[in-house]
């Protein structure tokens, strides 16, 4: 992000700003210290994790190599590694392909009773997590679907979609609609609606929900701990391996969450210009 | 040939009672460039849409040539469209937006490119193909739109208030290239404004809506000189015409004074019944001696006219009128003057229509 010079306010006072600017950067920090303890820590040893704070120590990857290496029916980090982002990608995708159309159909050309389809598509986020699991459980058990990848798949999708659906509409709400007819009366069927008009225009609209949809396949814990036990399991549940019930484990640990965040950091990092003009679309015209 | 006719075009929004365009009847000739025109709200746009097919029919048809158009998809209509805020693809470049629809009529590459290169040079636009529209000013913004219809050599253009967003300069000269280019292709336009002044200047035939109703189709000089009705009356024309209810006193008074007509307009005034509402444009309306008294409000000076408002005492109330005359013009705000008709005065009737016009004068 390029700098952008802070615009003056006509009758601002100075140690105010200056005031609130300091509160601000306590307050972030604040919540950024835990975050910053726990990289620290990871490249500690376990002795020096666990005695009284050190800001000073010996740095090692040694507790890198403790978690990622296999030792025999653990769950090792490539395999979970490998399942989230199976998971991730593949029910990402899957919410992205059946929500672009539904936004359209909610937004561009809205269907009748547009508006109750969209309360019930949020509808379905009242229900607790914890409600469902035992349904679903049995349901998963019933279809032979325990400990699979598939499983995950189907719940993130159906978990991302409500949101995924309304985040979009709302980006495609803002695609003038002079545009789309335009293109309607130029010759453009639906799908040289989508990809001529719509799909560049809402890029970073779609950017963001796809990173917002990444960020809570790769971090959901609840169903894949219910339902992946044994197999199938993610980065989460690995995470939680390496909590023994010997010994010393906080530098471990610290490594292993690590490991969990980067990936999803990595896509935040690599989506965060286009997700702020995504975010911010609504401002712009 | 590709005239078009709406046949009792009817158009109803969801969630209302009232019909946007009510049984619209219009023909439109070939090669014509019909202007229509309206307030606010009176369906001008809507019936532009529907023949665009962007709005479904409610009743009636619309056919463009011979074929009944009614139910056929936009795409499928051989229609090109100019929009207000001009609707440029904002992603794709100067010559990408002109070649869009040739592209999804599946034109090879090579043709495509020759026409867009061919529109640009009539349009003076071939030094900003390469260009994206935030790149482009408001008139040239203007222009990449015009060129977009013209490219595709469709049997209809439509135009929805296509010159709203320039400035009033731009305005005047991109006006006359318009109606330069339509003559010159010889294409069936339909042209939107809320400006009656861009009507007046540029239709071949204006079509005057209100509340989804057509008034009056005509030429621009019959719409000024013998409209339809009070509403045409006071909408055409800039300043509006003077419209006074003059009720159902035989014979009609200005205030205390008689308005005198001939004997034929006497005739067709009869000993007819009903309000009575008596016309006359500003410069029918001499300031003077005349005999109907009147205080000057505000006086606008325009340089080669000059526009007074006055005010008359009418039947109890102060009802204000606005005189056209020539530089120079002494008088100031609060000036008692007299009145005098000069020109043609409209009589319409109780239900609106005008039923004569004619020299009057004041006695």
């Amino acid at each position: 992000m390029s700098a952008v010079p802070t615009p003056r306010v006509v009758g601002e006072r100075a140690w105010v700003n200056r005031s609130f600017g300091a509160l601000a950067w306590f307050v972030g920090l604040l919540f950024f210290f835990p975050v910053f303890w726990m990289v620290l820590n990871s490249f500690k040893s376990e002795q020096d994790a666990n005695t009284s704070p050190k800001l000073f120590f010996h740095p090692t990857l040694d507790r890198y190599k403790d978690v990622t290496k296999s030792a025999g029916g653990l769950l090792s980090f490539s395999d979970a590694f490998w399942n989230s982002a199976i998971v991730v990608l593949v029910s990402v995708a899957i919410v992205l392909a059946l929500a672009i159309p539904a936004a359209y159909a909610l937004s561009v050309k809205p269907i009748h009773k547009w508006r109750d389809l969209l309360f019930f598509f949020i509808s379905t986020k009242f229900l607790p997590i914890v409600a469902s699991i035992l349904p679903i459980w049995i349901l998963a058990r019933n279809l032979h679907l325990l400990n699979t990848r598939l499983v995950l798949i189907i719940l993130y999708t159906g978990i991302n979609l409500p949101l995924a659906i309304w985040m979009l509409r709302s980006f495609f709400a803002e695609i003038p609609r002079e545009l789309i007819e335009a293109a309607e009366i130029d010759g453009a069927g639906l799908k040289g609606q989508l990809t001529s008009i719509i799909l560049p225009m809402a890029a970073p609209g779609i950017a963001a929900t796809a990173l917002l949809c990444i960020i809570f396949a790769w971090n959901e814990f609840f169903y894949a701990v219910q339902l992946n036990p044994v197999s199938g399991s993610t980065m989460p549940i690995w995470v939680t391996t390496n909590i023994s019930t010997r010994g010393d484990f906080l530098a471990k640990l610290s490594a292993a969450s690590v490991l969990a965040c980067i990936p999803v950091v990595l896509a935040g990092w690599l989506a965060q210009k286009r997700m702020i003009r995504g975010l911010a679309m609504g401002a712009i015209k | 040939m590709t005239a078009v006719k709406y046949d009792h075009a009817t158009r109803i929004y969801e969630g209302t009672d009232i019909a946007a365009v009510d049984q619209l009847d219009l023909d439109v000739g070939d090669g014509e460039l019909l202007v229509l025109v309206g307030p606010s709200g009176s369906g001008k746009s809507t019936a532009l849409r529907m023949l665009a097919g962007l709005e479904p029919l409610d009743g009636g048809s619309i056919s463009i040539g011979d074929r009944d158009v009614s139910e056929v998809r936009p795409r499928d209509r051989d229609i090109a469209m100019v929009f207000q805020n001009y609707a440029l693809y904002p992603q794709l470049t100067v010559a990408e937006n002109m070649g869009f629809a040739l592209k999804q009529h599946g034109m090879p590459k090579e043709e495509r490119v020759k026409r867009v290169r061919e529109t640009a040079k009539i349009l003076d636009l071939e030094p900003y193909l390469a260009r994206k529209p935030k790149n482009l000013s408001g008139g040239q913004r203007q222009r990449v739109a015009m060129g977009r219809a013209i490219v595709r050599q469709p049997s209809v253009y439509l135009m929805d208030e296509p010159l709203s967003n320039l400035d009033a300069k731009l305005r005047v000269q991109t006006r006359t290239e318009v109606v330069e280019l339509q003559h010159r292709l010889g294409v069936t336009t339909v042209y939107v404004t809320h400006d009656q002044v861009e009507a007046m200047t540029m239709g071949d035939r204006v079509a005057v809506l209100k509340d989804g109703v057509l008034q009056q189709v005509d030429a621009p000089g019959t719409l000024y000189h013998e409209p339809a009705n009070v509403f045409v009356a006071g909408f055409i024309g800039s300043p509006a015409m003077n419209l006074v209810p003059v009720g159902e006193e035989r014979p009609l008074r200005l205030g205390e004074v008689e308005v005198v007509f001939d004997q034929a307009a006497d005739a067709a005034l009869g000993g007819g019944t009903g309000e009575i509402t008596v016309g006359f444009r500003p410069e029918a309306l001499r300031i003077g001696n005349g005999p109907l008294k009147a205080t000057i409000r505000t006086v606008e000076d325009l340089g080669p006219e000059v526009f007074v408002h006055v005010a008359i005492d009418h039947r109890g109330d102060s009802v204000p009128l606005v005189s056209k005359m020539s530089p120079p013009f002494s008088g100031e705000p609060g000036d008692n003057v007299g009145l005098e008709l000069v020109g043609t005065t409209h009589v319409f009737g109780g239900d609106g229509l005008r039923v004569t016009s004619t020299n009057a004068t004041l006695r």
